[in-house]
Parts: C-alpha cells; sequence; structure tokens
C-alpha cells in the first residue's frame, strides 16, 4: 500500500462522511419542492446533527451495553462500505478489502446489530420494527446480490472496483440486461433505504413505521450516529448504483487529476439521482407491509430476468 | 453507427418487450393492462422498423407501419371503448398470488431460451439472438390467459400472444410474407370485434364478465 493511495482513500472516505447527510437534505429539499411545501435549508441535517450531539443521553433501565455500542457498530460498517465502494477512484486500497457480495455482507451486519438493538429495551414498536426490518431485509438482500452478479458477469470480477473499470473504460455498448437489473435495483434501494412504497422517513409515530420504530429509544449521541448512518446508507446506495449503471469519469488509481476532475461529476449525478429518488417517492403511495414481499419478489425476478438476458443476448 | 448500435438497440427492445410482458402479467387494473399492451405494440413498431432499416427489406416498413396502425392506435382504441361501454374501466381483479405467477413466468422463460438456443445456432439474421425472447414473451401471454378468469384481460392477452408470434416472425425469418401477414392482421382485428360482440352477451345472461360463470353446465 503506497502512501498516495492511502490519502486518496481517506480522503474519499471522509468526502463519504461530509457529503452524506448533504445528499439526505438535498433529498428532503426535492420532495418538499414537489410536495409544494416550503423546503428546510440544504444544511438542515447537519444542524440535526450537531444538536442531537450536543444533547444528554438518555438511556431505558434495562438497556444492555450491546444498545450503547450498536450505534457506534453500525456507523463503523456503513463507513467502511463507503469507503469500499469506489466514488472518486477505483483501485484504492480498502477496494480489495470486500468484492460486491461481502459488501452486501457488511450492509447485513449493520441490519443485524440494529435489528438486535431494536429488539434490546424490550418495547413494543422496536420488537415490531426489527422484525419488519428483517422480513425487509431477507427479501431484498437476495435480489441485490442477483443485481451484482448480473454485473459480474458483465465484467467477469465481483469486485466492484475491477466491475467499473470494465464498465466505464470500454468501448459504449447497450446491454439490455443492466435495464433490467437497473430497474431492480431501484426497487431495492427503495426498500432498504425505508423509503417511500416500502417505509416513511417522515414519520416518527405511526403503526407503519420500520426504521423508526426501531431506533425510537434511541437519543443524544448514539441517535445522531444512528442518523448519521441511515444518510451513510442511502449514501452508499447511491454510489453503488451510479459505479454499476453510470461509472463515466471515475478514476483510475490515486491520479490525483483524476479525483479532483471526478468530483464534480460526482455531484452533478448525486444531485440529479436524488431528484429522481425525490420523484418517485412523490408518484407512488406508502403499500401495506404485507405488499412489501410482492414488491420485492418482483425486483428479485427482474434480477433474475436480467441474468437469463445476459445470457441469451449477450453472451 | 447504424449497423454498429442496431443489433444492440434491437436487443434493448427486446428486452422491453419480455418486460412489459411481465408487467402485463402482474397488472391488476384493466385500464393499465390496455395501455401495457399499446405500449407493447409500439416497442414492435420500432423493433421491427429497426429491422427494416438494417436489413434493407422493405416489406418490413409495411409491417412495421401496419403494427402501428393496428397495434397502437385502433386495437387500444376499441379496447378503451369496449371498457367504457362494459363498465368496467375501474375493475380489479384479484389475481392469485402474483410471486406465484412471476415466478412461473420465471420457468417459461427459462424454457423459451432453452428452445430458442439450437433454432438461433441456425438461423443467419441479425435478431437471431432475440428469438428466445418472442418464444418467451409468447408463452407469458399465454400463461396470463390461463390466470385470468375477467373476459377483457383474457381478450388482452390473446392480442399480446399475437404480438410476441409477430417479433418471432421477424426475429428469425424477418417476418412473414406480406399475405400472411396481412391475413393474421385481419384475423386479429376480426377476433377482437368478435370477442366484444361476445363479451356483451356474457354480460346480457351472467351480469358481469367473469368467464367463471361459464364453466357450470347447470343454473342453479
Amino acid at each position: 500500500m503506497n502512501l498516495a493511495g492511502a490519502a486518496a482513500q481517506f480522503t474519499e472516505l471522509m468526502l463519504a462522511l461530509l457529503l452524506a447527510p448533504l445528499l439526505t437534505g438535498w433529498v428532503n429539499q426535492c420532495r418538499a419542492w414537489l410536495q409544494n411545501r416550503s423546503a428546510p435549508g440544504l444544511l438542515q441535517p447537519y444542524r440535526v446533527l450537531a444538536k442531537l450531539f450536543d444533547k444528554e443521553v438518555v438511556l431505558a433501565h434495562n438497556a444492555s451495553p450491546l444498545f450503547r455500542t450498536a450505534p457506534y457498530l453500525i456507523f463503523g460498517c456503513l463507513a467502511l462500505a463507503a469507503a469500499i465502494v469506489p466514488t472518486l477512484a477505483t483501485g484504492l486500497p480498502l477496494n480489495a478489502a470486500a468484492d460486491a457480495i461481502a459488501l452486501v455482507g457488511l450492509l447485513a451486519l449493520a441490519r443485524f446489530f440494529i435489528a438486535l438493538a431494536g429488539m434490546d429495551v424490550g418495547t413494543a414498536f422496536g420488537t415490531l420494527g426489527a422484525r419488519r426490518e428483517m422480513m425487509v431485509g431477507f427479501l431484498a438482500e437476495p435480489a441485490l446480490l442477483m443485481v451484482l452478479f448480473t454485473a459480474s458477469l458483465i465484467s467477469q470480477s465481483s469486485s466492484l472496483s475491477t466491475i467499473v473499470d470494465a464498465l466505464g473504460h470500454r468501448e459504449f455498448a447497450i446491454y439490455p440486461s443492466m435495464a433490467f437489473a437497473g430497474v431492480a435495483f431501484t426497487m431495492v434501494s427503495l426498500a432498504e433505504n425505508a423509503r417511500i412504497p416500502v417505509d416513511n422517513p417522515a414519520t416518527h409515530l405511526e403503526l407503519t413505521m420500520i426504521h423508526e420504530a426501531m431506533v425510537l429509544e434511541y437519543s443524544g449521541r448514539h441517535l445522531a450516529m444512528i442518523e448519521w448512518a441511515a444518510s451513510l446508507k442511502l449514501f452508499v446506495y447511491s454510489c453503488i448504483g451510479l459505479a454499476l449503471f453510470f461509472p463515466f469519469g471515475i478514476a483510475q488509481g490515486g491520479d490525483w487529476l483524476g479525483i479532483v476532475l471526478a468530483l464534480p461529476g460526482l455531484l452533478v449525478k448525486l444531485a440529479l439521482g436524488g431528484a429522481a429518488l425525490a420523484l418517485i417517492e412523490m408518484m407512488s403511495a406508502k403499500m401495506r407491509i404485507f405488499r412489501a414481499p410482492e414488491f420485492l419478489g418482483t425486483a428479485f425476478l427482474l434480477a433474475v430476468l436480467a441474468m437469463l438476458v445476459h445470457v441469451l443476448l449477450e453472451g | 453507427m447504424l449497423q454498429h448500435y442496431g443489433p444492440q438497440l434491437i436487443n434493448l427492445l427486446a428486452a422491453v418487450l419480455l418486460l412489459l410482458a411481465f408487467a402485463m402479467l402482474s397488472q391488476r387494473r384493466i385500464l393499465s393492462l390496455i395501455n401495457l399492451f399499446a405500449a407493447q405494440g409500439l416497442v414492435l413498431f420500432l423493433a421491427t422498423a429497426l429491422v427494416a432499416a438494417l436489413t434493407g427489406q422493405s416489406h418490413l416498413y409495411w409491417s412495421a407501419g401496419l403494427t402501428l396502425a393496428l397495434k397502437v392506435m385502433l386495437l387500444p382504441w376499441i379496447l378503451h371503448r369496449l371498457i367504457r361501454r362494459l363498465n368496467v374501466k375501474w375493475d380489479v381483479e384479484t389475481l392469485l398470488n402474483i410471486p406465484t405467477t412471476m415466478l412461473a413466468g420465471i420457468v417459461l422463460v427459462i424454457l423459451a431460451f432453452n428452445l430458442a438456443a439450437p433454432i438461433s445456432q441456425l438461423a443467419g439474421t441479425v435478431t437471431r439472438s432475440t428469438l428466445g425472447i418472442a418464444m418467451a414473451s409468447v408463452l407469458l401471454s399465454f400463461l396470463m390467459m390461463i390466470t385470468r378468469s375477467k373476459a377483457v384481460p383474457q381478450v388482452v392477452g390473446f392480442l399480446a400472444m399475437e404480438n410476441g408470434l409477430f417479433f418471432a416472425a421477424t426475429a428469425a425469418v424477418y417476418g412473414m410474407p406480406m399475405v400472411v401477414e396481412l391475413g393474421v392482421a385481419l384475423d386479429v382485428l376480426v377476433a377482437s370485434l368478435i370477442l366484444g360482440v361476445f363479451l356483451f352477451q356474457i354480460r346480457e345472461r351472467f351480469d358481469s364478465v367473469d368467464t367463471r360463470h361459464l364453466e357450470k353446465l347447470k343454473e342453479h
């Protein structure tokens, strides 16, 4: 591992940590505009984080050590995931730490801890949210894996960095299978990030909530870590999507000029992606929780179809 | 430019055709089903026109024009009028378990791909790899006709099956002879008109267009 590579890796990680709340703020702002409300400021998520870090932590009497450590574990998992996904450059030191399958495992580990923490205090809401989260997770994970396998079949590698290199730096070609995979990935990321057809991120007290139900017991800096981790998750999923479907303009290796040039591209792509996410959320209605298996089953089937179409048309 | 990206674009359109076939399989609302059918016709028109432009087969332009006139405009219009007059425009059908149907669809797609693989190796056309998709969309429309109980979706399934057959002909041998094509187009048109009359008869007899009533032999 050389020094330049490590420095580039550090830049990428810091950028992910700093940009993630901004992306959440941007999506919220777009949503507010589309709903004809006056939007909260773009920096609102940072203010919320600062406020939460400032407040004291209130713990339930029967909270175990797991409840106190879980926010840091979740945040750590997602920060590592953000470092592994190539956002600005490929071939960085941590890119080799995990391939696409291990990345899905890392995201699953974060989900495991948040579900455990939700059940830890023993409130009804927490258990309910944890169960729903696990249900959504076990349906969404295979679909996500299938999407990643399709990209791996095209580029002959399961490492995200190599996939980006293969897809982004070759002659332009139309891949019908990636169209299917793109639709499937959009559906999975909506479900995984607690977005509207599956869960509503804007509610705090509703019987249908999933993510918010699990974190009801958290307060102070713990809640700040969890909120930041949720923003990071949205950022990581957006970057996986960009890496798979729009891998243009990502620099190779520790090429500093390339990294500087890749930054505006990334910002534009994220802004467009966030606006598209807000638009999807605006146009769809929240479904009943029992419709979620149907929604995610469709995503899985689309991802399988993507693989089949790849074998038939592009093999 | 066209020679290079043309086959890839045809593959993309074929994939969209398959996607639309799956969307129709899982669509509950009759109105959206007809819109999906029109969209499928549009994709078919684009694919046929593209094959015509790539291969220089001028009769394919005629069949592309026929597709546009008949399947994108006339038939959806007839169907829209039909559901308006039958008063089933906002009908929602309770399907049995969509994931199971979709799984059956996937099995059919694998079957069709396997069946088509040896045939497409023999064919020498630019579109040979899409034959599997064409067969899959025929089978999926067939599955849709089987799983639906209301009459209008069954009619749409029948018409979608013809779409698949048409695409198969284009993919395998650059379209059928003009006489056959005109004959089939006319057949479909007449069939949809007759089915329309038939639907009115069913409704008059049973007060609904649910074909399950037809399975009973006796009146209770």
